[in-house]
């Protein structure tokens, strides 16, 4: 794995692209607007495939209930706007006519996290993981980079059942390979062997965590990356196995702390293997708007905050081992 | 001037919609639970649109040009059930496991469970999205089946069914087609004030369907005739869906049960349920 911090593209150029193509290769798939298409990039689809595209305004609530409706007559529906409203405004709407029925119906939260250009909290998705994974029946997905967006769409479009998938909005390292990157649900990547402490990760917080494990191997600390891009099914296996083999954890992620990956990662390593174990995510703040730089840092889910996080759960390893 | 075997033909859904009506009451009984006041009012429509107005295969549930049905006003399963049963999709018999542990008739309409049920509802407002999914769908693979939505008027104070005709409008989806239980009562609502107790104040819904583009019908929902007629017209109507405002009475048939809202969800002991049934006995 090579971490490639100036070859930068965005998830949502990523998202949009492979869309338009998956419209033109299978007559199934629409993509359904709430009216952000030139956020989000689905205005590919509206421009490159106007027949595929069906605009529903800035109604989310009816936009999540037409999709259902035309999953029921063979058609699958991409849903996207961002993560904050497609989650939040449309939950009973998602639980009663896609998560519980098991519709083929694939939704996009693009804008997912903290980072979401300024526009402060009405904007960001900092609970979407722990919302959508409490839902029966629900694929929980939180690709790294431009290239696993594309993995992970492809997986979406030929399973049958309601996936969420959560995206970014700014461009992001590249971590992978096109030609040789692969996805599984359920299945974790490991992206950096370690013997002293894993940093479980996901979505966009996997490229921070791979520059936290890079700068704690020149302080002498042999920090593992362990990468879930599938937060539900998630990898119990390969996080039972880091505990074992490091005897210490930190789970982070651009979301909250509450019901997120953490969440996801104690409940395993609670029920499997317990060992020190931090979470890095935002805390119970009320966010604002900013620049990134400042955002990371303020909300505490920034490499160093990554690095503080391992070198305490190191600590408490240390003084259990005593 | 009807012909007699078109009178024929009202007399046996009348029929209908009387045994539909015994058979809720029964079953609610039995159930010791369920809606009473919805299902009564929406039972006329269900017959008119089950055993007259849709083209269905009962022996072939999924056939996929069949028109569709979303019962958004869930609440309503039984009457939903009941005339399910007596077109011929599962025994009657079942009806007697409804709302029960294991059944495939959960007390709110569950689709991966019973076929002949289109969309599962429960959580008002929301039927309606996903029948003008459904009717897109249909214009987006160009097939020809017609969907069909029974809402309620209470249930037409979420949001969501306004946002639903708005974009049913812009897609020119005149292969749907809306019918409102227009019964004026909910499960509690508001103080009447010219005493009707509780009735609903919706500032008239034929005016509000027409502001949002759509080919209003005002109709007897009681009468199976005109709810026929009403849908063989909205298969005319060319660029517009169709909402048929359907005047009805909440506990239709039960002379207690009629107008009086506290028969929204109210189980009827074995005295209350031997007069409903009298009572229906003496009508049609
Ligand atoms: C979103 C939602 N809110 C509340 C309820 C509870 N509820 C069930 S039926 C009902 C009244 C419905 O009134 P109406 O739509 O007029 O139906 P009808 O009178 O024909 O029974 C209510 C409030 C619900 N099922 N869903």
């Amino acid at each position: 794995m090579q971490l490639q911090l100036d070859k930068k593209v965005a998830m949502r150029d990523a998202f949009g692209e492979t869309l338009l193509q998956f419209t033109k290769d299978d007559p199934r798939v629409y993509a359904v607007d709430g009216d952000l298409a030139t956020s989000t990039r689905l205005d590919k689809v509206a421009e490159g495939n106007p027949a595929k595209f069906l605009q529903m305004g800035i109604a989310e609530q009816n936009m999540l209930g037409v999709a259902s409706g035309l999953a029921t007559v063979g058609l699958q529906p991409w849903v996207c706007t961002f993560a904050a409203f497609i989650v939040k405004r449309s939950l009973d709407q998602i639980a009663v006519t896609i998560a519980q029925p098991k519709l083929d119906v694939k939704m996009i939260g693009a804008y997912s996290g903290l980072l979401t250009g300024c526009t402060g909290k009405t904007h960001q998705g900092l609970e979407d993981i722990a919302i959508m994974r409490s839902l029966a029946n629900m694929v929980v997905l939180a690709p790294a980079d431009a290239v696993e967006v594309k993995k992970v769409m492809e997986f979406a479009r030929d399973y049958h059942g309601p996936v969420y998938i959560r995206l970014a909005r700014d461009p992001l390292p590249t971590l992978f390979a096109e030609e040789t990157h692969t996805f599984t649900p359920g299945k974790g990547v490991k992206l950096i062997e370690g013997q002293d402490v894993t940093i479980i990760s996901t979505g966009t917080q996997t490229g921070r965590a791979v520059q936290a494990a890079n700068l704690l191997r020149a302080a002498g600390i042999q920090a593992g990356v362990l990468h879930l891009p599938s937060i539900k099914p998630i990898d119990v296996e390969a996080i039972v196995e880091a505990a074992e083999r490091t005897g210490a954890v930190v789970a982070t992620e651009e979301h909250s702390i509450y019901g997120g990956l953490g969440s996801a990662v104690a409940e395993v390593l609670v029920e499997h293997k317990p060992v020190p174990m931090t979470r890095v995510g935002v805390r119970d703040l009320n966010s604002e708007s900013g620049p990134n730089d400042a955002l990371l840092k303020k909300y505490q889910i920034a490499v160093e905050d990554i690095v503080r996080g391992a070198k305490e759960v190191l600590q408490r390893k240390e003084k259990e081992n005593v | 001037m009807k012909t007699v075997s078109a009178q024929k033909k009202i007399n046996w859904l009348q029929k209908k919609s009387s045994e539909t009506r015994r058979l809720i009451l029964q079953t609610v009984h039995h159930a010791g639970a369920g809606h009473i006041g919805g299902p009564l009012s929406v039972t006329d429509l269900l017959i008119a649109l089950y055993f007259d107005v849709m083209n269905i295969k009962p022996d072939e549930p999924l056939w996929a040009e069949r028109d569709r049905f979303v019962l958004s006003k869930g609440h309503s399963a039984i009457a939903l059930y009941t005339v399910l049963a007596l077109r011929g999709y599962f025994p009657v018999e079942e009806l007697k496991t409804f709302d029960d542990i294991d059944s495939r008739l959960q007390a709110h309409p569950d689709m991966k469970l019973l076929p002949g049920l289109d969309m599962s509802t429960g959580s008002l407002g929301q039927g309606i999205s996903a029948a003008v999914g459904m009717a897109l769908g249909a214009k987006l693979k160009q097939q020809t089946f017609s969907t069909y939505c029974i809402i309620g008027d209470g249930e037409s104070q979420e949001g969501q069914v306004w946002e639903a005709a708005d974009v049913a409008a812009k897609y020119e989806l005149d292969n749907l087609v809306v019918i409102m239980d227009y019964n004026k009562l909910q499960q509690f609502g508001w103080k009447g004030t010219e005493g009707r107790e509780r009735e609903i104040p919706i500032f008239s819904p034929e005016d509000r369907w027409a502001a949002f583009g759509w080919n209003v019908l005002a109709i007897d929902g009681h009468d199976v005739e005109q709810i026929i007629e009403a849908c063989q017209q909205a298969k005319r109507v060319h660029g517009k869906p169709t909402v048929v405002i359907a005047h009805t009475v909440k506990g239709k048939g039960v002379s207690f049960m009629e107008n009086n809202y506290t028969w929204h969800a109210k189980v009827p002991n074995a005295e209350e349920l031997k007069a409903a049934l009298e009572e229906l006995d003496m009508g049609v």
